[in-house]
C-alpha cells in the first residue's frame, strides 16, 4: 500500500513537473488547404518534441495580416510563429520586428531553397522567414479547346498570342469565354495580376525618385490591353472575380484560358473537384518580348516575432514544418501531389513527384522567371514583383485596384481611372515623405 | 363594408410583414441551404435546393472544435450581460426617478461612444490590455463586451423605468414600505420584463460582437466570432464550409431568441407607445 502511494505520489510529481516544462507556441496562420494539413500532422511535430505544445490560431488572410501586424508593432507577444508573406518579410525585417533564422538545424540545407524565393525573404544575406510553400503564376489552358481553334500553345506565350487564343476560344452560346482574370479590387486581388501584368509591358509604378508612372504610356498600354481583351474574351461581371471565382468557372469548363497562381494547377487537376482536370496544360506567363514576364512571385512563410520569448521552440517548429523532412511526411501521408510546392529544389529533381504533379516543371519554371529584386523594365526604387514592399502599398494598391476595377466594369475610362490612379499615389508619395 | 376593408386590410398588412420578414431572414436561410451543398455547387451560383450532404458539418468539426468556442462565447456574453446589469440598474434607475438638469446630455454623451468607429481605440485599448496581460483572457474581453454594450443597457433600462409611474412608489412609501422593500416587492416586479428583455437583447449583441472578440484573443477566450472567421481562404473553395460554421455558431443564439420572442420584442417596442 505504502509503495503504491510512493509510486503515485511520484508519477504525478514527474507529470506536474512535464506540465511545468511544457512550452506551449501559438502558431497564426491562414485557411489554405496546406496549412490545414499542417494543423493535421503536428502529432510528428509533438512526438519529436514533447515538450512543445502547438496552439493554432486560423484567420481569415485579411484579418491575419492586421492582427498580426498589431501585435508586432505593439510588442503584443501574442504569437510566436506567423504566417507572413513576401510582401511583409522585407519590411518588417527592416523594422527589427523579426527574429533572423540562423538556428533551423544542421539537417535543414538552407541552400536547397529555391533562390528567387529566398531572395525574397532575405535582407542583407539574412533568412528571416523559412517559405511553407511558394508560388508564381502561369497560364492554365484547355488543350481540348485550343486544338479546337487550331492553335497550340508555345511553353512561352506572347501577349498577342494570348489574345488571338482567346478570340478564337470564346464560345459564348455554349458559355465558354476565351480568358478569365482577376478583376476584383485589392492590392492582392486584381493588382497584384496587374502589377505583375504591368512589368511586360514595360510599366513601372514609381520611377528612380519614387515619382508615381501611372502617366506614362506602358501603364495605358497595360491598362487598355487588359480592360479590351476582358471585354472582348471575359467572363460577365469579371470585376468582381478572384482567385476562387475564377477557380470555380475554370473548374466548370467556362474560361479557355486562366492566368493565375500556380498553386491553383493542383485544384484544377484534381479529377474531385474539377470537371476539366485531364484537359489542362500549362504554359508561362505571357510577355511582349521586352525581357519581363507578367508572372508573380508569392511564398506563404514562417516568421517569428522579435517579441516572443519562446524563440529556440519557435524556430524548432519552423524548421520542422519548412524541411525536406515534412515534405516526405506529408507524399507517405497524402502523396506527392499534395506536398507544399514552390519552396525546395530538391522536391522538383524528385522523380516522383515529377510524376504526381505534372505541372512541376513549369511552375518552377515560372518561380525562376521572377526576380523581386529587378521586377521591372526600367530601373526602380523598390522590392517585389507584384506589389511594392513599402508600408503605404497596401492602401494605394488597393485605392488603384478599385480604379481599375471601376475601369473594367465600364464605370470609368481607361484614361480617367489612370489620371485617378496618379493623382492618388502622388498623394500618398507625398503624405510618405517619398516625393515633395 | 367596413369589416370587408377592415379584413383587406389585415391581409396585406400580414402579407407585408410576411415579405419583410423573409427578406430579413433570407440571408440566414441561405446560409444554411450554403452548409447542406457541396463546395463546387455552393459557387454555383443561386441555387435553393442543396444536394443535403453532411460534408462540411464534418470537416468543420474536425477541423476545430466547436466546443471550446461555444463554451467561450456562452461564458462571455452571458458575463457581459450579469456585469453590465449590475452597473447599468443602478444608473438607469437613478436617471430615472431622480433626473438633475444634466441627465439627458449624460444619456446622450454615453451614446456617442457608439458613435466612433471600434477601429479607432483599437491601439490604445491594445496596449492598455497588453500591459494589463489581458490579452486573450476572459476577463479582459468580458470587462470589454460589457463596457461596448453598457450605453445600450443603459438606455434600455432607463426607457423602461420611465414607464413605471413614480406615485406607485410613492404610495408604497406612503405605506410604510422601507427602500429595500420599496425595491424588492414593488420596483422589481414591475421591472423585471424589462430586465429580462434588455438581458436578451445584450447576449445577442455580446454574442454576435466580431471585431474586439477577433482582435483581443488568440486561443484561450477566442469564441464563436474567431470560430467562423477561420474558415475563410483566399486560395481554395470555402463558402459551404463557412456557411456550416456560421450555423453552428448562430444556432444556439437563434433558438434562443425563437424561444424568447415575446420578450424581446417587448423589449425593443417599449417607451415607442406613450
Amino acid at each position: 500500500m505504502k509503495l503504491r502511494t510512493l509510486t503515485l505520489g511520484l508519477l504525478s510529481a514527474s507529470a506536474l513537473a512535464f506540465a511545468a516544462h511544457a512550452e506551449s507556441i501559438t502558431i497564426a496562420t491562414v485557411n489554405n488547404g496546406d496549412m490545414v494539413r499542417m494543423q493535421k500532422l503536428t502529432d510528428d511535430f509533438t512526438k519529436a518534441n514533447p515538450d512543445i505544445q502547438l496552439n493554432w490560431v486560423t484567420l481569415e488572410e485579411n484579418v491575419l495580416r492586421e492582427r498580426v501586424t498589431t501585435d508586432i508593432a505593439t510588442k503584443g507577444g501574442q504569437y510566436d510563429v506567423m504566417t507572413i508573406g513576401t510582401y511583409e518579410v522585407p519590411i518588417w525585417a527592416k523594422q527589427s520586428w523579426l527574429l533572423p533564422l540562423d538556428k533551423l538545424g544542421d539537417d535543414y540545407d538552407v541552400k536547397d531553397i529555391i533562390p528567387a524565393i529566398a531572395g525574397g525573404l532575405s535582407v542583407d544575406g539574412k533568412l528571416y522567414a523559412a517559405p511553407f510553400y511558394g508560388e508564381s503564376s502561369f497560364v492554365m489552358y484547355r488543350k481540348d479547346l485550343m486544338e479546337k481553334a487550331g492553335l497550340k500553345m508555345p511553353d512561352a506565350p506572347t501577349w498577342e498570342f494570348i489574345k488571338q487564343a482567346a478570340d478564337k476560344m470564346t464560345d459564348r452560346a455554349n458559355g465558354v469565354n476565351g480568358v478569365c482574370l482577376r478583376g476584383k479590387a485589392g492590392w492582392g486581388e486584381n493588382m497584384a495580376f496587374l502589377t505583375a501584368m504591368s512589368n511586360s509591358f514595360g510599366a513601372r509604378w514609381f520611377d528612380e525618385n519614387w515619382k508615381p508612372q501611372f502617366d506614362q504610356p506602358e501603364w495605358k498600354n497595360t491598362l487598355q490591353f487588359y480592360v479590351d481583351l476582358m471585354k472582348a474574351d471575359g467572363p460577365e461581371g469579371a470585376s468582381s472575380n478572384g482567385f476562387n471565382e475564377n477557380l470555380a468557372l475554370f473548374q466548370q469548363g467556362k474560361c479557355g484560358m486562366w492566368i493565375d497562381a500556380t498553386v491553383a494547377a493542383s485544384f484544377v487537376s484534381d479529377p474531385k473537384a474539377s470537371q476539366v482536370a485531364d484537359k489542362v496544360g500549362y504554359a508561362l506567363a505571357p510577355d511582349n518580348g521586352l525581357g519581363k514576364r507578367g508572372n508573380w512571385l508569392w511564398a506563404w512563410s514562417l516568421a517569428i516575432p522579435a517579441g516572443t520569448q519562446k524563440a529556440d521552440a519557435a524556430e524548432k517548429f519552423v524548421s520542422w514544418a519548412t524541411s525536406k523532412h515534412y515534405a516526405e511526411l506529408v507524399a507517405s501521408k497524402e502523396g506527392w501531389a499534395n506536398v507544399p510546392p514552390g519552396t525546395r529544389s530538391s522536391l522538383y529533381a524528385n522523380p516522383e513527384y515529377q510524376k504526381a504533379a505534372p505541372f512541376a516543371k513549369m511552375t518552377l519554371d515560372s518561380i525562376n522567371a521572377a526576380d523581386p529584386t529587378h521586377p521591372t523594365v526600367k530601373p526602380v526604387p523598390y522590392v517585389g514583383v507584384q506589389f511594392v514592399a513599402i508600408p503605404e502599398f497596401q492602401g494605394l494598391g488597393t485605392t488603384v485596384g478599385q480604379l481599375f476595377s471601376a475601369a473594367l466594369a465600364g464605370q470609368s475610362s481607361v484614361d480617367d481611372a489612370l489620371k485617378q490612379a496618379q493623382d492618388a499615389a502622388t498623394a500618398a508619395m507625398t503624405e510618405g515623405g517619398y516625393i515633395k | 363594408m367596413a369589416r370587408a376593408v377592415t379584413t383587406q386590410h389585415k391581409t396585406i398588412a400580414t402579407a407585408a410583414a410576411w415579405v419583410v420578414a423573409l427578406l430579413i431572414f433570407f440571408p440566414i436561410l441561405y446560409t444554411i441551404i450554403t452548409s447542406f451543398k457541396s463546395e463546387q455547387e455552393a459557387i454555383q451560383g443561386f441555387n435553393l435546393i442543396p444536394s443535403g450532404t453532411f460534408e462540411s458539418y464534418s470537416e468543420v468539426q474536425q477541423q476545430s472544435g466547436y466546443f471550446k468556442f461555444f463554451f467561450n462565447s456562452v461564458l462571455l456574453s452571458v458575463g457581459s450581460t450579469i456585469l453590465a446589469l449590475i452597473v447599468a440598474i443602478p444608473a438607469a434607475w437613478s436617471m430615472a426617478f431622480s433626473p438633475t438638469k444634466r441627465t439627458k446630455d449624460i444619456l446622450m454623451w454615453m451614446l456617442s461612444t457608439k458613435m466612433m468607429p471600434a477601429v479607432a481605440v483599437l491601439f490604445p485599448i491594445y496596449l492598455i490590455f497588453r500591459d494589463s496581460g489581458l490579452l486573450d483572457s476572459r476577463i479582459g474581453l468580458t470587462v470589454m463586451l460589457m463596457l461596448i454594450n453598457l450605453p445600450i443597457v443603459v438606455w434600455m433600462l432607463y426607457t423602461y423605468f420611465r414607464e413605471i409611474p413614480g406615485e406607485i412608489l410613492e404610495a408604497a412609501r406612503m405605506d410604510g414600505a422601507s427602500l429595500w422593500n420599496e425595491i424588492i416587492y414593488v420596483l422589481t416586479p414591475m421591472a423585471v420584463p424589462g430586465i429580462a428583455s434588455t438581458m436578451l437583447l445584450n447576449i445577442i449583441l455580446a454574442w454576435n460582437e466580431a471585431f474586439w472578440t477577433i482582435r483581443l484573443t488568440t486561443t484561450n477566450a477566442a469564441p464563436l466570432t474567431a470560430f467562423i472567421s477561420s474558415f475563410s481562404s483566399p486560395q481554395g473553395l470555402f463558402w459551404a464550409k463557412l456557411s456550416a460554421a456560421s450555423t453552428l455558431a448562430i444556432a444556439p443564439i437563434l433558438i434562443m431568441g425563437w424561444f424568447s420572442q415575446k420578450q424581446l420584442v417587448r423589449g425593443l417596442t417599449f417607451g415607442a407607445v406613450k
